[in-house]
Order: structure tokens, then C-alpha cells, then sequence
């Protein structure tokens, strides 16, 4: 299978080449996200407050990593299931963010959001979090440090393996690949 | 009179909850080598390729296969003639996770009140299922339990009249919402009858059962096949991102139940299925 190498940031002109079913490798610096940081930052844009960073080009990591042994820099970092975001994702899409990582469907109002942002989501394989960990080269927490695992970091990734399953268009893979594998003896 | 003293009783805790998140079990690797074997769509086989890798990563690295460490479950089986030292049996039980969880370098996912939501810090409490049997045995399964399953887990009360027929229908839309997101492939653990909350406890335990091994009943065992077969024709694969391997096990417990019910619980966990266990 072929391999697309792309960087971070990424700009609308690299998402729009990107197409639902491309296996990727991304280099470069990502920022980690999830529940708790995401309801904290939808909470200070509707109180009229800034962001703790720009997100133009950026993409989010839904992770909360385990805590790094000895001699690490982080424990195992694998995906959590990206749908429990959907809420805050659009307002954060509409602010430039280019992507987001993690795993599951996504919802239909995201969806509409990523295409009219040129944004893209990509999968990575779920519980494979010491493999994944393997690719943080760096790692600096830069909002939110009491939300521990929660907390937003700013990480260095190299060939971090993702697939791009709903790309620019909105073409998800989710929907796509599952209709080649139904047995409609059965169902 | 046999006797065990709380200090023990913690160190095994400890070990226990740092090996069921760094070692799968045999069964289960062998479940996703067949499927690997098996699986048809190309993302699906690369994907089950990645899954087997990262296992041996974690093994070298000695580190979590998921970050996703879980919220423990444990089931304790404890006789009725034991006597424990040194403390209550509770307390060791939650000293062993709060032990395990901080030496192991585990991600503590547990937080306090459901609506205030701050971390206890140690993964505590976990939620313990006890059963007093004769004898003076003392035998301790730990399921560290991820969420991204967890999550997608259902239960319902069907009537009598619903039969067979409800229950396969009930399990299998559960399986399609749930597993995109559970981590495909799943295995399934399903408690049908008893009460609500025996059904559920029956779901839980049931996801412990090695792998390939079936339900003694003969019309369980029937429905335990036709559910495999059935959501691996589903097409939602490994992550969900299509292929013949959405669930390599399927489960299921049965109780006696009350004349007017039929409650079914259907608990899901991801393909890193943890659970250890220990007779002390």
C-alpha cells in the first residue's frame, strides 16, 4: 500500500490533495486534545475569551496519554473515540484548525464543518498505544497542566501512521469500505 | 483455619493490574492471528498487523499495550472460611490498584463525582464484585476496563414475547452502533436473565471467558455461533473501517428470571480484552 509522507502545519492546499482511503505518515508538530480540554476551551470562547493557541493549519491528537516511565518522555499514546468531541469540533474547525486524529464515525454536523473548512480527519488504530508512542519525539504541556492526562501538549511526531478516513469532500471511509464486506445473506 | 494478611493480598493487586495491561492472553493473541489469517480487506489485514506489533512493543518496552488502562472490575471469590489479617478485604482490594496504578507508570482514568469530574488520582475505586463460596479459597479476577467499549455497551428489559428472536435483534444493533468506535474486532459478552443489574454483572464476566470456549447449554451455545457469525456479516471489520472481523467472541450467561421479563445486557470490550486471575 502506498505510503503519503505529509508535514505539520497543514495547509488547505495539502488537505484538498489528501483522499479518503490514503495511508499517511505525519511528521511534524501536533497538539493533544480531548474531553475535558476541548469542554474548557468551548467554555472560554463563549465567555468572549482567547483560545490557548492558534489552531490555523494545526492538528489535534485526541490522546491522554499514560503517565512516561523513567527514562521516557510519555507512556502509551494510542486514540480515544473522536465522537465524544463532536459537540466542540466544529467552533474549533471554524478557527482553522486543519485535522484531527483519533477513531470511530463522526457526526454529520462535524462533517458538514470539515468540508466547508477543507479539513481532515484521519484514523489511527485504536489500543495501539505503545506502538504510537513510539513516534513522540517530544513532548511540552502547553494549557491546561491540571487537567493531567487531559491537559493540552504540544508533541513532536515522526511517521506517525494514520489513514485518512473522511477527507475534504466529506467521503467517509467508515461508510465506503464497510458496504464491500456486508453479506447480505445474512443481514 | 487459613489466613491471609492484607500485605499479600496488595503486592498480588498490584502485579495483577500491571501485567493485564502490559501481556494479552493467549487466547485473545491467538484470536487476532486467525483473523489476521482470515480478514479479507486490505485495511483490515494492515490493521490487524499493527495491532499484533503493538503488543510486541509493549511487551519489550514494558509498557501499557493501550493508554486507555481501564477503570478495574474486579470479581472475588472469597470462602466463607478464610480469615483475612491485618485489615478489611475491601481496603486491600482498592491498596492493590492504587499500588498497581502508580508503579506500573498506568493512566489513572477515574474520576470522583460524575459531575465534578476531578481525577482521584489513583485509579480508585474500582468496582468489586464479591461472592462467598465454601471453603477458604480466595481467587481474584481483575478486568482493567476501557471506556471506548465500555461506552457503547446497552441493556434492555425485553418482554417474554420478544424470546430469541429480541434478544438476537437487541445484541446485534448494539454491535453495529458500538463497535466503529469500540475498537473492532470486540469481543461481546451477553447476561441474559436474572434481574437488571444480574444481567449486566453477568455481561461482565462473561467477556473473561477464554476465547473459543462455549457456553455449556446447548441452545446458548447455538446462539452464541449465529451472533458471531451474524455480526461478522456486518462488514464493520477491524476499526471499523470494513472487513469480515468485527468480533472475534461472543459470550453468553444465563439466569433465572422473573415470569414477567426478559432483561438482556450486552457488554462490549475492545480486542485488548484484559483480564487476569489469581487463586491465592
Amino acid at each position: 500500500m502506498a505510503v503519503i509522507e505529509i508535514k505539520t502545519p497543514l495547509t488547505k492546499k495539502d488537505r484538498k490533495k489528501l483522499k479518503a482511503g490514503d495511508h499517511v505518515r505525519i511528521s511534524g508538530i501536533i497538539y493533544t486534545a480531548r474531553d475535558a480540554a476541548h469542554k474548557r476551551m468551548i467554555e472560554a470562547l463563549e465567555k468572549g475569551l482567547p483560545l490557548p493557541m492558534d489552531f490555523t493549519d494545526e492538528i489535534i491528537y485526541y490522546v491522554g496519554p499514560c503517565p512516561a516511565k523513567p527514562g521516557e518522555i510519555i507512556g502509551s499514546a494510542g486514540p480515544t473515540t473522536s465522537g465524544r468531541m463532536d459537540t466542540y469540533t466544529p467552533e474549533l474547525l471554524d478557527r482553522g484548525l486543519a485535522g484531527m486524529i483519533g477513531k470511530g464515525n463522526r457526526s454529520e454536523r462535524v462533517i458538514n464543518s470539515m468540508v466547508s473548512n477543507d479539513a481532515v480527519y484521519f484514523a489511527c488504530v485504536g489500543g495501539a498505544g505503545a506502538l504510537l508512542q513510539d513516534c513522540i519525539k517530544s513532548v511540552e504541556i502547553i494549557a491546561y497542566e491540571d487537567l493531567g492526562t487531559e491537559a493540552i501538549r504540544r508533541i513532536e511526531v515522526k511517521d506517525f501512521p494514520a489513514i485518512v478516513v473522511i477527507d475534504t469532500k466529506g467521503t467517509n471511509l467508515y461508510e465506503t469500505e464497510r458496504k464491500k464486506f456486508t453479506n447480505k445473506l445474512w443481514i | 483455619m487459613k489466613k491471609i494478611g492484607v500485605l499479600q493480598i496488595i503486592d498480588h493487586v498490584a502485579e495483577m493490574c500491571i501485567e493485564a495491561n502490559t501481556f494479552l492472553s493467549d487466547d485473545m493473541m491467538e484470536g487476532l492471528r486467525r483473523a489476521k489469517q482470515s480478514e479479507e480487506s486490505e485495511n483490515g489485514k494492515e490493521i490487524l498487523e499493527t495491532m499484533l506489533s503493538n503488543f510486541e512493543v509493549a511487551k519489550n518496552k514494558n509498557i501499557p499495550i493501550c493508554q486507555d488502562t481501564g477503570m478495574v472490575v474486579m470479581f472475588v471469590t472469597f470462602g466463607q472460611d478464610l480469615i483475612i489479617e491485618g485489615g478489611s478485604l475491601e481496603d486491600a482490594l482498592q491498596a492493590g490498584v492504587a499500588k498497581g496504578y502508580e508503579e506500573g507508570y498506568l493512566r489513572k482514568s477515574v474520576v470522583g463525582d460524575p459531575f465534578i469530574r476531578a481525577n482521584t488520582g489513583n485509579n480508585t475505586p474500582a468496582v468489586i464484585h464479591y461472592q462467598v463460596v465454601p471453603g477458604d479459597g480466595l481467587k481474584i479476577k481483575i478486568l482493567p476496563k476501557g471506556f471506548g467499549s465500555e461506552n457503547t455497551s446497552a441493556l434492555k428489559m425485553l418482554k417474554p414475547a420478544d424470546g430469541m428472536a429480541g434478544v438476537k435483534e437487541f445484541v446485534l444493533q448494539t454491535v453495529e452502533t458500538g463497535s466503529p468506535n469500540a475498537c473492532a474486532p470486540i469481543v461481546v459478552g451477553v447476561g441474559i436473565g436474572g434481574t437488571m443489574e444480574k444481567a449486566a454483572i453477568m455481561a461482565k464476566e462473561a467477556l473473561s471467558r477464554p476465547l473459543g470456549e462455549h457456553n455449556p447449554l446447548e441452545h446458548i451455545e447455538a446462539l452464541e455461533e449465529y451472533l458471531l457469525e451474524a455480526s461478522n456479516a456486518l462488514g464493520i471489520g477491524p476499526m471499523g473501517l470494513g472487513g469480515i472481523n468485527t468480533v472475534l467472541g461472543v459470550n453468553v450467561e444465563v439466569f433465572p428470571t422473573h415470569i414477567a421479563g426478559l432483561p438482556v445486557a450486552v457488554n462490549i470490550t475492545c480486542y485488548v480484552n484484559r483480564h487476569v486471575e489469581r487463586e491465592l
